[in-house]
């Protein structure tokens, strides 16, 4: 259970540094659900379930489901766009 | 040497994080943008629509040109040789004022303390008292229930209202006035916004919702109603209900979801859910405070419908929740529920 708990933690301290460092805004909100997720573990292990439960349905969920959506109307994953439309930054 | 080495870890890394992703998006957006053709408007809108178009597009050019030489104006002040000795020294001092407060923290963790001691301040006679009266005086067999929606209802009930107060302000925000249907520049502008966007009929993931979105929404029914039994509550229940709902949204499109949510139902529901949450905490606030007798006793803990009004406060929690986590998704998406 030490081992577990430990191998969690450095997994949210990578996640954390490679939300941080990653340019591409689609890979940090995949990193930071995972994060969420691998959170949601260490709340269990804390003995915590209540938490457990709304970190992974709020962390791991409904914020990354709303980050992308905002990234999607932001065009920040639209690659396509980005090509016939290079002056489109005003809106 | 070994420099070099991590060096180049670094900028692998770096590179997997940025390229590799990009790839995957690249070709993901093509074989979306191969899908998209204009299919619903007819050709008379599309010529209206693109005539508007080239009118806005003259518009950005010239605020464009305008900002650039805006732009190119402060920018030559910025490239002298004083100026890159101050921008230098700026990187510098913000890097140790980073260093500075990080050593700070570390320092100050030393001073906590231990974690799950049981003589730590946290361990005082208020925690002892909801451990061991907790059951006997709420009900319910779940302390932190019995904790956030009988010894402190009123907080949760200021949570609850947090999260109706940011749905009305996303609504200020970001509703969008009904629009006229025929207007071609309208249609054209709301496609490219991706407001009006309908998922397609795939296959997989509409298969995958008419499994999974009944279980979801059963399993956070489950949440809810066990809230006093089993670890979960109104909260966490709520947010996977609203999950669920956001999964059948996408499977099925809007006019789907028309059906049975609509901007009529989230008023009503969380106008009704919050009105029920505080007219009867306020009942058991004012028979608690003056030694009254209260119709609503504690029941025999570990029964569904036991723990007086927990169950149903924690219904009403749920409900909000479920209703605001759908309303945000679908202002975002579309400006509208």
């Amino acid at each position: 259970m030490q081992l577990l708990s430990i191998i969690l933690l450095i997994f949210i301290i990578i996640c954390a540094i490679t939300v941080a460092f990653s340019k591409n805004l689609l890979t940090a909100v995949v990193v930071f659900m995972s994060q969420s997720l691998a959170m949601s573990i260490i709340w269990i292990l804390l003995e915590s379930p209540d938490l457990a439960i709304t970190e992974a349905a709020v962390g791991a969920g409904i914020d990354s489901l709303l980050l992308l959506v905002t990234l999607k109307k932001i065009h920040a994953i639209d690659h396509t766009k980005k090509e016939d439309n290079n002056n489109g930054e005003e809106d | 040497m070994a420099k070099k080495i991590s060096n180049n870890w670094w900028s692998r890394f770096t590179d997997w994080l940025d390229i590799g992703s990009g790839k995957l998006d690249d070709s993901m957006m093509s074989s979306f943008d191969d899908e998209t053709s204009p299919s619903s408007s007819s050709v008379e809108l599309q010529k209206d629509a693109l005539r508007h178009e080239k009118d806005i597009d003259d518009i950005r050019n010239n605020i464009l040109e305008h900002e650039q030489s805006v732009y190119d104006s402060l920018h030559t002040g910025f490239t002298s040789k004083g100026a890159k000795h101050a921008r230098r020294f700026y990187m510098l001092a913000a890097m140790a004022f980073c260093i500075g407060i990080i050593a700070l923290l570390l320092n100050t963790v030393e001073y906590l303390p231990e974690f799950g001691n049981p003589d730590n301040p946290v361990n005082n006679e208020v925690s002892e008292r909801y451990i061991e009266k907790g059951m006997e005086e709420t009900g319910a067999v779940n302390i932190v229930a019995g904790m956030i929606l009988d010894y402190r209802a009123f907080d949760t009930l200021g949570e609850s209202n947090v999260l109706f107060v940011a749905a009305c302000a996303v609504l200020i925000l970001l509703r969008i006035s009904v629009e006229k249907e025929g207007d071609a520049a309208v249609q054209l502008e709301m496609e490219a916004d991706d407001r009006m966007y309908e998922p397609k009929d795939d296959i997989i993931l509409q298969t995958t919702a008419t499994i999974l979105v009944p279980l979801t929404l059963l399993f956070g029914m489950y949440i809810i109603m066990n809230g006093h039994i089993s670890p979960g509550g109104g909260f966490s229940g709520g947010a996977v209900m609203g999950a669920a709902l956001i999964l059948y949204l996408n499977a099925f499109g809007f006019e789907k979801t028309e059906r049975f949510f609509t901007f009529k139902t989230f008023k009503a529901v969380s106008v009704c859910a919050l009105s029920f949450y505080a007219v009867s905490k306020a009942y058991s606030f004012f028979t608690g405070a003056n030694h009254l007798h209260s119709i609503i006793s504690p029941g025999t803990p570990g029964k569904l419908f036991s723990a007086g009004l927990i169950p149903y406060l924690n219904l009403a929690v749920g409900l909000v929740v479920c209703c605001t986590m759908y309303a945000f998704y679908t202002l975002f998406r579309k400006g509208d529920m």
